[in-house]
């Protein structure tokens, strides 16, 4: 068996949105936290960040996006199908306070993992500016929901095809440049991305968070194959974050780590595309 | 009567060319026949004076009652030698291949002990019996009447498992909670396939569960339930949440690509099975010259799974072959295998290639001085004795502390400053109605003394909720 998914949502092409039973993680997962999950048997364990909880439904929220074969296998399960394992609620919860104005900085599908943290900052009585940054408008999740919560909302695409045209990190830039003050600066995105909004908000000494996503397996502390260096010091991801002080984080260091197996998940891929039987051939 | 043969029955193996192609067991087992014979050279002893049981009993940590089941083998009762073992092991596969009997049962052996003479093969005739009840399906025992009430135990490896089992056949309703995804600890994650094959713990799972206790995998204990709410729940809470945070040595470049902790190493491998990559999903990526750091079984584990991935490996180890801490049997097989050992040799720094990943190790060499607090002579630096060795990938096997997630998440529990869990001797914590056993007592522990553990913590724990002895000396204040 393994745990229902009850609801799935495409949130872009390759992002889908995963509402899964799971009532002990619903009941504990804050912001900030992840969980581990293994689709089968033969499955690896990834971890993902909780988007949501519902205590009430017993379910929790993810978002995926399409990389590698394991999350374009989760992609490809529908509602009524079942994930082997879920464990979590993984990691610390973000310090959630009144810290004043927060920009919450989110790229790609880091959007979805800003998400629960929009909320709680606003709901802790914070001014809320959302940053969102996508590809393009297609690929630009969750605007609406985040808006809900956001006393301002802005978009950068790539593309220019919405909003402000280039990285997010330029329109934090410019931003700030115009006069914005902020207290507390979240980034969740790609590693550039977040190594850039940390470069942006150096020279401002704003405190700046950012979520590392790092390969782990068990995500309990037992294997450190998710070290990462904060401050010169060898962290583990799993329990010591996955938020740290982007000032702080060797985010080179981490994006050479994350290019471990790079060459083991191209073949991953090619074989799942042999059997996957999608019409795209993935 | 016959004479007694010196040596014992020899185990038929698989020889060191043919079995580092394969994954499968070293040792292949006793026949009954061989089985017979070897249970022949035992001299059934009776207890010393002022000893409760004989001295190969009073050796084991679980206490087995090693010449009752040797008796029955060597008489053809198979059944009964499994039945025998039962009572007090409930592994018995598992010890039967990775105890270290040389340091418990055998070390007392009365036979071993005269000029001349090996003890009796007592870990090899367990397997025996064990092997024997699995081939044939084993018995599941009469279920005892529920006594209403309910125990927790925080982990299914060796520790929690026994604890489990004992308290089920006591008639408690037993839960057992693992992190993972797998039920069994470090003999799933740890224990290589061609030590301790997956099937044969999965087996020993079986057995236990067929006792009636439940075991929830996917729940981390500190993350997913509090043993704050597990209190509110349960009567009892035994923690054995084992010794799972890996040890490093924190020089330079510790962090590059190809450096793994012992237990990254091994879990990739024998949990999530990459060694069958693509067909299972988790990769490893292992490079052409290895180097295991430390002297320990889990060193000598990951050096022998490096040569089954066809590996060149070398063990770097401080001290001497002496002071190795492994078993002699696993140095040994490693030797066998054309595992290169480094001795009086540890790292300094590592060197990376431009891409992240270690191509260099600088060492030093060391000699020995005076004993430590160990016992065994400390190893001292030679000045400027470095030296640079071409290496690809560095397995670091330097030990693990205890793991912290618990006792974090669980203020009141005292703990020692090397982070384990403070018992008194029923393995009481400071909070009342918690046992803790295992590698968060012990630190570094083996399968065997947290088995132990795990009984001691059944039997206190049934002391207490039967109201034989509700005393608490470790009260936690205020």
């Amino acid at each position: 068996m393994g745990y229902l998914i009850v609801k799935k949502v495409d949130l872009a092409p390759t992002i889908k949105k995963f509402e899964i039973q799971a009532p002990l993680i619903a009941k504990k997962g804050k912001p900030g936290q992840f969980v581990i999950l293994r689709i089968d048997e033969k499955g690896e364990r990834i971890p993902l960040a909780l988007m949501d909880t519902s205590p009430e439904k017993g379910t929790i929220t993810i978002a995926a996006l399409e990389a590698g074969k394991t999350t374009k296998k989760l992609n490809s399960l529908k509602e009524g199908d079942y994930i082997a394992n879920v464990a979590g609620p993984l990691g610390k919860p973000a310090e959630i306070a009144y810290y004043g104005k927060v920009a919450c900085v989110g790229g790609g599908v880091g959007i979805a993992c800003i998400y629960p943290e929009v909320k709680a900052f606003k709901k802790a009585g914070n001014y809320v500016v959302s940053i969102l940054g996508a590809r393009n408008k297609d690929a630009l999740i969750l605007k609406k929901e985040i808006a809900e919560f956001s006393d301002e909302i802005y978009v950068a695409t790539y593309d220019g095809s919405e909003g402000f045209h280039g990285f997010v990190h330029l329109l934090l830039k410019k931003l700030i440049e115009e006069g914005k003050h902020f207290d507390l600066v979240l980034a969740v995105g790609s590693i550039p991305m977040m190594k850039s909004v940390a470069e942006t908000t150096r020279p401002y000494k704003i405190k700046t968070i950012a979520s590392l996503n790092p390969i782990m397996i068990d995500g309990t502390g037992m294997c450190g194959c998710c070290r990462v260096e904060v401050g010169g010091e060898t962290k583990f991801a799993c329990v010591d974050g996955p938020e740290f002080d982007a000032h702080l984080v060797d985010f080179d260091l981490l994006m050479t780590r994350n290019r471990r197996y790079i060459e083991e998940e191209r073949i991953a891929l090619e074989e799942y595309k042999k059997v996957c039987g999608c019409k795209e051939g993935c | 009567m016959a004479k007694i043969r010196e040596k014992k029955v020899p185990m038929p193996e698989q020889s060191a060319e043919e079995r580092i192609k394969n994954v499968k067991e070293v040792p292949l087992g006793y026949t009954p026949e061989m089985a017979i014979e070897e249970a022949k050279r035992c001299l059934q002893c009776k207890p010393r004076e002022g000893k409760e049981f004989p001295p190969c009993v009073e050796g084991c940590p679980v206490n087995v009652p090693i010449p009752q089941f040797i008796l029955a083998i060597r008489e053809g009762r198979f059944d009964d030698a499994i039945k025998i073992i039962k009572e007090r092991n409930s592994l018995p596969a598992t010890t039967g291949r990775v105890c270290p009997w040389e340091n418990h049962c055998e070390k007392a052996c009365t036979l071993g002990k005269r000029q001349g003479y090996e003890p009796v093969a007592i870990g090899w005739l367990e397997r025996f019996a064990a092997d024997y009840e699995r081939a044939k399906g084993f018995a599941i025992p009469p279920k005892p009447q529920p006594n209403g009430k309910k125990v927790a135990i925080i982990g299914s490896g060796p520790a929690g498992l026994t604890a489990a089992a004992d308290l089920a056949k006591k008639g408690y309703d037993v839960t057992v909670f693992e992190a993972l995804h797998e039920a069994g600890g470090v003999l799933v994650y740890g224990i290589p396939e061609f030590r301790l094959p997956k099937e044969i713990v999965k087996a020993e799972i079986e057995y236990v569960k067929s006792l009636g206790v439940k075991i929830l995998t996917d729940v981390v204990i500190g993350k997913t339930i509090t043993v704050d709410e597990l209190l509110e729940e349960f009567d009892a809470i035994f923690i054995a949440t084992g010794a799972g945070l890996p040890n490093f040595m924190n020089i330079p470049g510790e962090n590059l690509n190809g450096i793994y902790s012992a237990n990254e190493f091994l879990t990739r491998l024998n949990l999530m099975r990459a060694y069958e990559f693509p067909k299972y999903d988790t990769p490893i990526k292992v490079g052409e010259r290895v180097a295991v750091i430390g002297g320990g079984n889990v060193a000598m584990d990951c050096a022998r799974w490096a040569r089954r991935l066809g590996k060149e490996v070398y063990i770097v180890y401080r001290r001497t072959g002496a002071e190795m801490p492994a078993r002699k049997e696993e140095i040994e097989r490693a030797k066998e295998e054309g595992v290169h050992f480094m001795f009086l040799t540890a790292p300094t720094r590592y060197i990376g290639d431009e891409k992240g990943w270690v191509k260099q190790m600088e060492c030093i060499k060391f000699e020995l001085g005076e004993p430590d607090a160990s016992g065994r002579r400390r190893p001292v630096p030679i000045k400027g004795s470095e030296f640079i060795m071409d290496i690809d990938t560095v397995i670091v096997a330097i030990g693990q502390s205890p793991n912290p997630l618990v006792p974090q998440t669980t203020p009141k529990l005292k703990t020692t400053k090397w982070g384990t869990i403070e018992v008194d001797e029923e393995l009481r914590t400071s909070v009342e109605r918690i046992w803790a056993g295992g590698g968060i007592v012990r630190g570094d522990s083996t399968i065997i003394l947290a088995m132990g553990d795990g009984r001691k913590a059944a039997l206190s724990i049934d002391k207490y909720l039967s109201g034989q002895d509700r005393s608490w000396k470790f009260k936690a204040e205020g």
